[in-house]
């Protein structure tokens, strides 16, 4: 009778790892990103003020997510690769498009209408701008030497300062960042290294008389929230409020008054972590970030198991990149970090990133499905 | 080429990257430290301070006004009350357009056009949330009619709220007063805090003075709100019971008044420009306080219109006038008792002192007569006798053997020339000339010398002396008592409505009068019932049941030239002579001090005497005059009575 039971347990196991592995899709990461999804999916409907509309449309954009990553899952290594400069010159042409239209409405301009959906172009930049740069490394000796990371600057640079200006600072930075992972995973000298962030150092000082007047004014109110409690502070006071006043268990589902009661602004998009943290604790808070931290290291150690540059270093890339998202919107809503507009991976509602991150993860998974075939 | 050349070396590649992503995992687990530290500073440790905060952004504490106590006359009779008032109440942020709604609700007819202005300054000036009311006391009709619209108007409701409302209308307006909408200036001398979610407070009268004891002390109610404000009712988000304050109650207060009296007196005086004041001379009980014409306070605690209130400030009766308070009138002969007294104290005259009247007085070196009312004189008069038929003659020639300061200062004695201290604020002072006084009233020299001829009409209540009817009444209720004086007052008692505990308003006891010789008071007294038995005002005492003793005087409005001949149908009707009697009854045992002015009244003995007599018989004989709106008996004397 229980060897019956176990049997079929693992009957049911083996048939549900062939399936996943037929699909090339990892079970572990698989399982994680669900788990994340799930979790998301539940506070949502509290964040939303009880709204099953919220909760429903935002399990669609999981699903077409999902799909999106079952899709890239199946893609071949090769096509993968010849994919990218194109992918990245699409990417380049349509933020070029979008500036151009924001510079004649005479406004901030991120979307592109396509009448069926509209969608960044930035957005496609945070997966494209590191393929290119893995694609450009693929068959170099690394670590990169000097006229490669030039190129490789022009690469991430173009595209970075492109959305900085629509003027998306967050998504802006992300870009960068996601580039800058590639580079530092294709070994990138640590003299260099140095020397990059004492010039970024020098940058911080020259970049804040580039910046708008609103993206000064969330770095001012960063370093003192309290000097406009009502204005631009007014985002972070309420959202380390709502964090606080969780405790270790929280105020319980459904029950924060900070979120339920509405003076937690952008409760179900960037702020979601905050509705988190106020009811259901600390506990709930540290639930969340171990699902992330189990993503992110089984993510890491796909990328360690596979043999050619590109698929290396893409997947590097896109598993760090994935924490990168956690802490800057986690450290903002706790008021570590400055508000920028990135959302919660997975949780947040609304945007197209989820899309984005989750055809990473298909593009990671195919990558590793196929690391025997690759190079 | 150097750089492409470069041969890859695969394994090093990878041990690089393996590195790469182990330093990579040390960092992520570093920042995933920091992220929990961070989360452990704000949920664990400043887990109190954050909890605070968030308690503090969701309760708004809410005022709860306390009842407005009730007023009852002396035997529980209603004179102002709380009633329930439907209104129109307005919140602006449920409401989309302020102004289109505003426009379509003068629309349907449940707003006035007129009150736009104020509705919109209401508006503006509250919190958020605040319910505002753009209309009061809706009639029937106006409820139907918005009832039948009500769903083209979200944020607008109808509400009963407590509203302010005198059963008796205009009957004792002035003693009652009235509550009136809280302005911008009574918010500057009242603490704000107080008067949240009041907006009336009491104006004049017992609702003026008495507005603290009567508004009671507001409570508060911790109400959730959201970011916005607006009030929410989930039990879902509440995890502690929210704290209510109750309101503590305004006191009721008890009059001394006798509504059936005062309702006699109104009467007697309906039509007139009058005043008068009825007092219980053992305890300064106000009995009755008249001022006519007056104004139904209903429509100040409703809110008056600026039209409505343009139309009774500008009345000539002046019917928001308090005359019995604030009027000041020469006295005229109602003060001989009073000098009477004054001679007799200072030795310069006896009962049986006598003195010939002919129709005038001269001062020593001056030719300039001093007019007896009565042209022919009365001859040879006693103290009493001079009193009794008010023989001016005798008063001028007593004022002058006085002197100015001695008049003065025995005057003063009995509350003339300053407040009586009715615990009813709004009092004139009234005026008792001196020598000091003139010099400090007048810039010119010359017009600073008090002159002899003053003191000499000084001595009949003429001249610069003035008094309010509440003075002459405190001066008769101190000559009923031959000198024991109380405070007047109209509040005899609060009491707690919850509690139902009276906390009696003890009488005030003032400085006895004191004479060198008590018999001095009888002289006096007799003087003034002799006034009612043959004297000035015989008439008015006939078929009394009881002993009066009175005093009728006339107080000039201008004065007549010397040598001509008083005719009244020449002069308008304004001009006339102001009517004076003042009253106590009965003799022996005093329950009772009257005083009645009828403005332009001409007689004291005709027009005021009847008056004070159908007062007095109403209050210690209950008997009334038949019907509310018969006339009553007002005629004219022909007979010449006193000045």
């Amino acid at each position: 009778m229980r060897e019956d039971v176990e049997s079929t347990a693992r009957r049911t196991l083996t048939r549900s790892t062939r399936i996943l592995g037929a699909l090339q899709l990892d079970g572990p990461l698989v399982l994680g990103l669900a788990l994340i999804a799930v979790y998301g999916q539940f506070v949502l409907y509290s964040a939303s003020g009880g709204d099953w509309n919220t909760v429903v449309r935002g399990s669609i954009r999981l699903c077409i997510g999902a799909l999106a990553m079952l899709v890239c899952a199946q893609i071949k290594p090769g096509q993968l690769r010849r994919l990218s400069p194109w992918l990245y010159l699409v990417g380049l042409v349509l933020l070029i498009i979008v500036d151009a239209i924001g510079y004649v409405g005479k406004g901030a301009q991120r979307w592109l209408d396509l009448g069926l959906f509209r969608f960044q172009p930035s957005e496609i930049m945070k997966l494209a701008v590191p393929m290119a740069c893995a694609w450009y490394l693929r068959e170099r000796a690394l670590p990169p030497d000097g006229k490669t990371l030039l190129i490789l600057a022009v690469i991430i640079l173009v595209p970075t300062l492109l959305t900085i200006v629509q003027p998306d600072l967050g998504t802006g930075l992300l870009i960068l960042m996601s580039g800058g992972l590639v580079v530092l995973f294709a070994g990138l000298q640590a003299w260099i290294i140095a020397l990059l962030g004492g010039a970024s150092v020098a940058a911080a000082w020259g970049g804040w008389y580039l910046l708008h007047d609103y993206q000064r004014q969330r770095v001012l109110t960063f370093l003192d929230p309290q000097s406009d409690p009502l204005g631009a502070g007014y985002h972070i006071i309420q959202s380390t409020i709502a964090i606080g006043s969780g405790g270790v268990t929280g105020k319980g589902y459904l029950q924060g008054t900070q979120g339920q009661l509405e003076f937690l602004p952008e409760r179900s998009t960037d702020f979601v972590f905050a509705v988190i943290g106020e009811e259901l604790g600390l506990l709930g808070a540290l639930l969340l970030l171990a699902l992330y931290l189990a993503v992110v290291a089984r993510a890491l150690y796909l990328a360690s198991q596979m043999r050619d540059t590109f698929a290396r270093l893409l997947s590097g890339c896109l598993a760090t990149i994935f924490f990168v998202y956690v802490f800057i919107n986690a450290g903002m809503v706790s008021g570590l970090l400055p508000v920028v507009g990135v959302p919660l991976p997975l949780v947040s509602y609304g945007g197209t990133s989820m899309v984005t991150l989750l055809a990473g993860f298909g593009m990671l998974m195919a990558l590793h499905a196929n690391r025997k075939l690759a190079a | 080429m150097a750089a492409r050349g470069r041969i890859k070396d695969l394994w090093r590649e990878q041990r690089l990257f393996e590195q790469r992503a182990i330093t990579a995992t040390v960092l992520i687990g570093l920042l995933a430290a920091v992220l929990v530290s961070r989360l452990h500073w704000l949920q664990v440790q400043r887990y109190d301070h954050f909890t605070d905060l968030a308690q503090g952004n969701r309760v708004r504490v809410e005022p709860l006004p306390a009842p407005r106590g009730m007023i009852y006359d002396r035997s529980g009779a209603v004179l102002a009350e709380n009633r329930p008032a439907y209104q129109l109440e307005l919140v602006r942020e449920q409401v989309k357009d302020v102004e289109a709604t505003l426009a379509e609700l003068v629309d349907i007819g449940v707003l006035d056009p007129d009150d736009l202005d104020f509705v919109r300054r209401a508006i503006r000036s509250r919190r958020p949330f605040d319910s505002v009311p753009i209309r009061l006391r809706l009639s029937e009709e106006d409820m139907a009619r918005f009832a039948l619209h009500r769903h083209r108007f979200p944020g607008v409701d109808i509400r009963t709220r407590l509203a302010r409302h005198y059963p008796q209308g205009e009957t004792a307006v002035h003693a009652v007063g009235y509550v009136g909408a809280l302005s911008e200036s009574d918010l500057e001398r009242v603490d704000r805090e107080e008067y949240a979610g009041i907006s009336t407070i009491g104006k004049i009268g017992v609702e003026g003075t008495f507005e603290d004891a009567l508004r009671g002390r507001k409570g508060s109610r911790q109400i959730m709100v959201n970011a916005q404000g607006r009030p929410v009712d989930r039990e879902a988000v509440l995890d502690e019971p929210l704290r209510t304050v109750a309101a503590k109650h305004g006191a009721d207060l008890y009059l001394t008044l006798d509504l059936e009296v005062q309702r006699v007196a109104e009467q007697a005086v309906q039509g007139q420009r009058a005043a008068i004041i009825a007092l219980d001379p053992r305890n300064g009980e106000v009995i009755a306080l008249v001022s006519r014409p007056g104004f139904d306070p209903n429509s100040f605690a409703r809110g008056l219109t600026r039209a409505e209130f343009a139309a009774l400030n500008d009345d000539l009766d002046r019917p928001l006038f308090n005359r019995a308070l604030r009027g000041t009138y020469p006295p005229g002969s109602t003060i001989k008792p009073v000098v009477a007294l004054a001679g007799l104290e200072h030795g310069l005259v006896t009962p049986t002192t006598t003195r010939a009247c002919p129709g005038w007085y001269s001062l020593p070196g001056s030719s300039h007569r001093f007019r007896d009312w009565k042209r022919s004189g009365h001859g040879s008069v006693a103290l009493i006798e001079a009193v009794a038929q008010s023989c001016d003659i005798y008063f001028y020639a007593l004022a002058t053997q006085l002197g100015v300061e001695r008049l003065q200062e025995f005057l003063g004695r009995f509350g003339l020339g300053g407040p009586t201290g009715l615990d009813v604020g709004g009092e004139k002072s009234g005026l008792l000339p001196s020598p000091a006084w003139k010099r400090s009233a007048f810039k010119r020299a010359e017009q600073q010398v008090w002159f002899p001829g003053e003191t000499v009409i000084f001595g009949i209540g003429q001249g610069y002396m003035t008094s309010t009817p509440m003075q002459l009444a405190q001066m008769t209720a101190v000559l009923a008592m031959r000198g024991a004086s109380h405070r007047p007052r109209l509040v005899r008692a609060l009491r707690d409505p919850v509690t139902r505990v009276e906390t009696p308003v003890p009488p005030a006891q003032l400085p006895t009068v004191q004479l060198r010789d008590q018999a001095d008071w009888d002289v006096a007294v007799q003087s003034m019932v002799a006034v009612m038995q043959g004297g000035t005002a015989s008439r008015a005492a006939t078929g009394a049941e009881y002993s009066i003793a009175g005093k009728t005087g006339t107080a000039q409005v201008f004065s007549i030239a010397q040598n001509a001949r008083y005719d009244e149908s020449t002069i308008s009707e304004r001009l006339r002579d102001h009517a004076w009697f003042i009253a106590f009854a009965p003799v022996e045992a005093p329950r009772i001090a009257v005083v009645v002015l009828v403005e332009n009244g001409r007689s004291g003995s005709g027009t005021a005497a009847p008056i004070a007599r159908s007062v007095m018989d109403a209050y210690l004989l209950r008997k009334f005059p038949p019907a509310p709106g018969e006339d009553v008996d007002t005629a004219i004397a022909d007979t010449g009575d006193g000045e």
